[in-house]
């Protein structure tokens, strides 16, 4: 469109210094080396502002930042906050693979998390822990679906938006956990802690968040071959790219949505089942920690791929306790570590639309004139 | 109507990709007078006026407002000109009033004052007798209404030329004369209006000349009062072109699908499909012609299951039981379920026959996937069939794994006739099949068809070019306003016929 207005206008006014163009294909080695093009240039403006702002080392700051994910002790912490965020990114994916855009993530989780708390809180000593876990499992898998399913019934039936209704679900379930509190702790301190839900799961082989990791694990394989080579997953993309499409092949839109948000409240409530039974064996309504809305981040920048989404959970995760960790180490505001994660997000999310369009530089008209016999205008006749 | 030219063109010219809209156009424009533009689907009508109203500009060719050279880049431009266009699609904030929606956008270096701005809206709405509350919200008015407000936004900004595109197409027979009526006021007026319509009678009931377009050209422009509906069908259809496709005798036609009294209403309560009644054969291609939008997609939508019927019989004759099924109110899977093998290809490719972003071998799958118990998907038959379809029907392409929105419309095109006929069918649909095609791309279509139809199938062809009916099916029916014209044979039937029963019999009113 750009592009044809400045042709036209060219005897009139002066060219434009630049104009875009959408790339048709990309190669796996151009995208590579713009994201890394794109990350070098997020840690330059880093340091930059660094040494601008606290007159620190930039270098120490970076090392500051590896040390806090993988220093000494910490590896394990990290990879068990991987595995939770990469459990929530991946409930709200198939959803997002169908243009349901599930931000009640968060909400999803919590239910779960409460429905094990319950669990625990009533039957830890009254039954052996096999029992138990697997009736915490089924009562968190259970809440999370139905928090899931509820905005999608009436989005199959009535068409209302889902990204309030599972918004606002959130908040309910957030509530429920207060009362439940209120109720659960006399002391008034706001956490049900181990004292009242017992152990809950066991370590595996003795390693602590083992148990919580492999599940993870063994999940993203699962979900990446539902998604990609399930007939569920093929009906899912359907619905996602057009529903006009999936009625015309009679596919019932209605059941795929249900299904589809059953399956990523179920997620949730896995991955609140893992958290209070697998980690905090404590509820309160932080203990999500705002992953729900970051897992929608980490699914974006997937490209809604569980195999990616590992590695960028693992970016995503990486600065988070990076920047907590400046933050004690250099005694700076923690406000800062926040500037330095914005700073690299940023970046990383930029550099997609490079990936997507092309940036044509008019250095003389002699070049210009070469473009343009290139590009046809992409408007249709709609007489 | 006085002598003096309020708009002119001069050998416009306005090429899309390949596509020529518009080629070498003259046309002229009286000060108060009504000019019918009359033309085709495609004959390029509205890319000509598009341009008079700044939303393209032409390739080659001069405007002239008043005899000055008039350069129109913009909409705004356009208003500078005093033209503005009525669109066919209405661009209103539904929340807004009347007044609001008129007003919004000008910038005329007034304070905004929506008093002011609502009698003025007063003054022209009982100059010209318009039937309208300025305080009206657009999401409480009816579609003439709306239009209403559309053409009062135009005459707000002092537009001495005003275009319709296509306004009797959304109002009802009495809408329609309301509308002349506050037309020819305007004309008393003094202002010019060009109005596109693709109804003869009202052609000879509202204008004072006719401008008749084919294929981008502009064929002639004749005084209503010297011509009449034969004559203008005639300039507008052209002379029979003979295209060459081969028609076999039908063989052995049995009835394969009978519609009967099929009626149909939208969500408006427009009614869409009025008493339809028709019977495809086995072994025959049945052509259905009609102005776009007089219910072909919902005809056919309706046989595939997914449009809804007020009343009326889809009755299906199997050939493998003899037995008769009814397919009314049955979702696509039912329709399936029951053994009838029907075949679809829409005409928004794109949007419903196929998945853009899906590659070409996934697209295979859309038909054929639910085959088998297996929960997993199975992509080696639909590999095998997309490289099939790739090298039987010369589809470009880098690979089978490519998306199917990057190939060319032709590919796409062929990508979904070769997946509908693999399946191979006993009742194969096609709407517009060959639309925005090349040459060669659509010959290709029409041999499939053919082949088709030698199998046995009971091919349903919807198309806008005339030529092309005539010469490929057996028999044409024609429809108008959701109505059937007439039922023709097209070995006997003459383009003039057929271009009448489309824009004539039961039309509208």
């Amino acid at each position: 469109m750009e592009q044809t207005r400045s042709v036209r206008t060219e005897k009139k006014r002066s060219e434009p210094l630049f104009h875009i163009t959408k790339r048709s294909t990309v190669t796996l080695a151009q995208a590579i080396l713009i994201r890394a093009i794109a990350i070098l240039a997020a840690l330059l403006l880093c340091a930059l502002v660094t040494v601008v702002l606290t007159g620190d080392n930039p270098i120490s700051v970076f090392i500051t930042v590896y040390k806090g994910a993988f220093g000494t002790g910490r590896t394990l912490v990290t990879i068990h906050d991987i595995a939770i965020l990469l459990c929530v990114s991946l409930a709200v994916t198939p959803a997002f693979r169908m243009r349901f855009w599930n931000i009640g993530a968060e909400g999803q989780t919590l239910i779960g998390g409460l429905a094990t708390a319950l669990v625990m809180f009533f039957l830890h000593d009254t039954m052996p822990t096999l029992p138990l876990v697997l009736l915490m499992l089924a009562a968190g898998i259970a809440a999370g679906m139905l928090w899931g399913v509820i905005p999608a019934f009436f989005k199959a039936h009535w068409n209302t938006n889902e990204t309030l209704f599972t918004l606002m679900m959130n908040y309910v379930a957030i509530q429920l956990i207060e009362y439940f509190l209120k109720i659960g702790d006399k002391s008034g301190s706001n956490v049900v802690g181990p004292a009242l839900l017992g152990e809950g799961i066991p370590n595996l082989f003795g390693v602590q968040y083992l148990f919580n990791i492999l599940v993870v694990a063994l999940l993203t394989v699962v979900l990446y071959v539902y998604l990609n080579y399930s007939k569920h997953g093929y009906e899912i993309q359907v619905v996602g790219e057009s529903e006009n499409t999936a009625r015309y092949i009679g596919i019932d839109v209605k059941k795929v949505i249900i299904r589809t948000m059953l399956l990523s409240g179920a997620i949730c409530g896995l991955a609140g089942f893992l958290i209070v039974g697998g980690a905090s064996h404590s509820i309160n309504a932080s203990i999500v920690g705002g992953r729900g809305f970051t897992a929608i981040m980490v699914s974006w920048l997937g490209k809604f791929n569980p195999i990616t989404m590992i590695l960028t959970t693992l970016l995503l995760v990486f600065l988070g306790r990076g920047a907590d960790e400046i933050s004690t180490q250099f005694g700076l505001n923690s406000s800062f570590s926040n500037i330095l994660t914005g700073i690299i997000l940023f970046f990383i999310i930029g550099c997609e639309f490079f990936i997507r369009y092309q940036v044509h530089f008019n250095h003389s008209r002699r070049k210009d004139e070469r473009t343009k016999a290139k590009e046809t205008p992409n408007t249709t006749e709609d007489a | 109507m006085s002598n003096t030219i309020a708009l002119q063109l001069k050998g416009i010219s306005k090429s899309f990709g390949s596509i020529r809209a518009n080629r070498n156009v003259d046309l002229e424009l009286f000060h108060g007078e009504i000019l019918a533009m009359l033309g085709e689907n495609g004959s390029g009508k509205t890319t000509l006026m598009n341009m008079i109203a700044g939303i393209y500009y032409p390739d080659e060719g001069q405007i002239f407002v008043d005899g000055e050279e008039a350069v129109i880049r913009s909409p705004k431009d356009a208003f500078g000109y005093k033209i503005g266009m009525i669109h066919q699609h209405f661009k209103l904030v539904d929340l807004f009033s009347a007044t609001e929606n008129i007003v919004l956008g000008i910038e005329d270096g007034e304070p905004y004052r929506l008093a002011d701005a609502e009698k003025r809206v007063r003054e022209i709405t009982e100059k010209y007798g318009f039937e309208m509350d300025p305080r009206k919200k657009i999401y409480n008015m009816s579609v003439s209404e709306k239009q209403t407000v559309e053409i009062l936004k135009v005459l707000y900004r002092n537009a001495d030329i005003l275009i319709l595109d296509e306004p009797t197409a959304v109002l009802t027979p009495q809408e329609t004369q309301k509308l002349f009526a506050v037309l020819r006021r305007m004309r008393a007026d003094g202002k010019s209006i060009i109005i596109i319509t693709h109804k003869l009678h009202e052609v000879m009931a509202i204008s004072d000349r006719v401008a008749v377009m084919r294929r981008g050209e502009h064929i002639a422009t004749v005084e209503t009062a010297e011509t009449n509906e034969t004559e203008l069908t005639e300039m507008m259809v052209g002379k029979k072109i003979s295209l060459n496709i081969d028609r076999d005798e039908p063989q052995g036609s049995i009835d394969r699908l009978e519609i009967r009294h099929v009626c149909c209403v939208s969500a408006e309560g427009v009614r869409l499909l009025d008493d339809i009644n028709f019977t495809a054969r086995a072994g025959e291609i049945l052509g259905i012609a009609g102005i776009a939008g007089s219910g072909q997609r919902e005809l056919l939508e309706a046989i595939a299951g997914l449009q809804q019927l007020e009343s009326g019989e889809i009755l299906y004759r199997n050939p493998k039981t003899e037995e008769t099924e009814e397919l009314r109110d049955k979702t696509p899977q039912q329709i399936r379920d029951l053994g009838v093998r029907l075949s679809f290809v829409p005409e928004d490719r794109l949007g419903m026959g196929l998945v853009g972003n899906m590659d070409i071998i996934d697209n295979m799958m859309l038909r054929s996937y639910r085959h088998g118990r297996s929960l997993f998907l199975d992509r080696k038959k639909p590999h095998e069939l997309a490289d099939q379809i790739i090298a039987s029907l010369e589809v470009v392409t880098p690979s089978a794994q490519t998306p199917v929105r990057r190939l060319s419309g032709g590919n796409v095109q062929k990508v979904l006739v070769g997946r509908e006929i693999a399946s191979s069918p006993t009742v194969l649909m096609a709407a517009y099949p060959v639309r925005g095609l090349d040459i060669n791309s659509s010959y290709m279509i029409y041999r499939l068809l053919n082949e088709q139809k030698r199998n046995g199938v009971a091919v349903i062809y919807v198309g806008e070019d005339l030529d092309v009916l005539l010469e490929l099916c057996d028999r044409i029916l024609v429809i108008c306003g959701g109505k059937v014209s007439g039922l023709l044979d097209a070995r006997t039937a003459t383009k003039e016929q057929v271009g009448l029963m489309m824009t004539k019999v039961g039309g509208g009113d």
